[in-house]
């Protein structure tokens, strides 16, 4: 069974139609990079998965959660969803284990012990393991988009949605960022990440979707969407270089 | 007969001073409790709230403190209430109090980058979890500052309800000068007073400020 489907997905904001019938399967231990024009409605399409929109038409079924247009049950959902944005948004007022460990505690009541493992795990997944008592603040922002990806595995998500976490970041602080989903994805975890770093989708994303205008305009396996892609708008988006 | 300022008259109007303490205490502390309702309410998703609590902020602010002590006074003792000038006076200071409290922290909150807001629901917190354990402690540090600035404002106003007879700080100097004619000594005094309990509150929040500060820095 997948973890992810999006069957024929319709987001509007008003009266401009953001997302026109997007399709889109997640198998389990999948890593799927989605590509695309600024605007095309890729964040739109990863905060629908995680119910942040609401859509107006379609189905979209996560580990067993169904999202319709009626917007229930999005708590039980996001639960079993992390996201990752572009800002870290780590919570100021909390130090770097107390941010991980709030989720669990609160939301899934697990005990404190439980709590204080998962934070220790999944700060050493994502190479932080000595910076457990400081506070955000102190972090730089490579560090901190880290804990942040620490903080939703905390929650042990069936899958891990990014949302350009590198843009915000200097370039010398992009790498440890995308070392850390690398190494998440090779221990396993499904993955759906829109980015820009092209590269690292090709290596990484054994699928990959390019999304035009809210459609999905192609879509097939990393290595041919990047070698020899078959319409027009894909091969200028590449072609453009764009960042 | 004109009496001379002494020890006495002091006295007399120091001890007032509890009832401007006490009256500055309970316009906090209940005023305050209704300020958190109505600055949850404005901050609601409820729009009825909302429009409910903007109504009350309005109306508590475009009305002068003095009308909500008479209505509180005399307008309840029409109603069948008998109050005690000291009763009406803690309601009136409450109202009002609940009104600029309720601005100041709906402030608060909504300084809250939204982000916070929109990280906390992606990790699936309930509102009263987000409330809880993500916005208000961070709404709390804002709203020190302002909040201590308008306390310190609420002491000085309770002056308002000497003239409903309540014999608060000011009043007390009043009927202290009007026996006495020697107004520099007797509202120097009352001044002096009002500074002493003003100007630790002042102290109070800097150092506050100061804290919050260094813990997060820290
Ligand atoms: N909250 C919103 N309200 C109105 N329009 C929005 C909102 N969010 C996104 N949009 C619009 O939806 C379109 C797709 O946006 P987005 O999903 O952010 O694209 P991408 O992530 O591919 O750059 C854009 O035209 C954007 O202006
Ligand atoms: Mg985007």
């Amino acid at each position: 069974m997948p973890v992810v489907q999006v069957e024929d997905v319709h987001k509007r904001f008003g009266a401009v139609e953001v997302l026109k019938g997007i399709d889109l399967t997640v198998e389990r231990g999948e890593v799927i990079a989605i590509i695309g024009r600024s605007g095309s409605g890729k964040s739109t399409l990863l905060r629908c998965i995680n119910g942040l929109e609401q859509i107006q038409s379609g189905r979209i079924e996560v580990s067993g959660h169904v999202i319709d247009a009626s917007g229930k049950g999005l708590r039980d959902l996001r639960k079993d969803v992390g996201i990752v944005f572009q800002s870290y948004n780590l919570f100021p007022h909390l130090r770097v284990g107390e941010n991980i460990m709030l989720a669990p505690r609160v939301v899934l009541g697990v005990s404190k012990a439980e709590a204080l493992s998962r934070a220790r795990e999944t700060l050493a997944e994502v190479g932080l393991a000595e910076r457990f008592d400081a506070w955000p603040d102190n972090l730089s922002g490579g560090q901190q988009q880290r804990v942040a990806i620490a903080r939703s595995l905390a929650m042990r998500p069936k899958v891990m949605l990014f949302d350009e976490v590198t843009s915000a970041l200097d370039p010398e602080l992009t790498g440890e960022v995308l070392a850390t989903m690398e190494r998440l994805a090779e221990h396993g975890m499904t993955m759906l990440l829109v980015t820009h770093e092209m590269a690292f989708a090709r290596r990484v994303a054994t699928t990959t979707v390019f999304m035009h205008q809210g459609r999905v305009w192609e879509m097939g396996p990393s290595e041919r969407i990047f070698g020899s892609p078959q319409t027009p708008e894909l091969r200028q988006f590449l072609g453009s270089g764009l960042k | 007969m004109i009496r001379q300022f002494t020890e006495s008259e002091f006295l007399f109007i120091l001890a007032s001073a509890r009832w401007t303490l006490l009256l500055t205490v309970m316009a906090m502390l209940l005023g305050g409790l209704l300020g958190f309702l109505v600055a949850l309410a404005r901050t609601s998703h409820l729009a009825p709230l909302r429009v409910l609590a903007a109504g009350w902020i309005g109306l508590i602010q475009g009305v002068p403190v003095l009308m909500l002590l008479f209505l509180s006074y005399y307008g309840l003792s029409l109603a069948g209430f008998d109050l005690p000038p000291l009763i009406a006076a803690t309601v009136s200071m409450a109202l009002y109090a609940s009104g600029y409290l309720g601005e100041i922290w709906r402030g608060s909150i909504q300084a809250v980058p939204w982000q916070q807001w929109e990280a906390s629901s992606a990790l699936a917190f309930s509102r009263p979890q987000q409330y809880r354990y993500i916005i208000l402690p961070q709404a709390v540090r804002i709203a020190i500052p302002p909040t201590v600035g308008f306390l310190v404002q609420l002491v000085k106003n309770t002056s308002i309800v000497s003239i409903i007879g309540v014999v608060e700080l000011a009043r007390a100097g009043n009927l202290v000068n009007n026996a006495t004619f020697q107004p520099f000594k007797v509202f120097g005094t009352v001044a002096a007073i009002y500074f002493i309990i003003c100007w630790p509150i002042s102290l109070l929040a800097r150092r506050l400020e100061g804290r919050l500060h260094a813990r997060r820095a820290g």
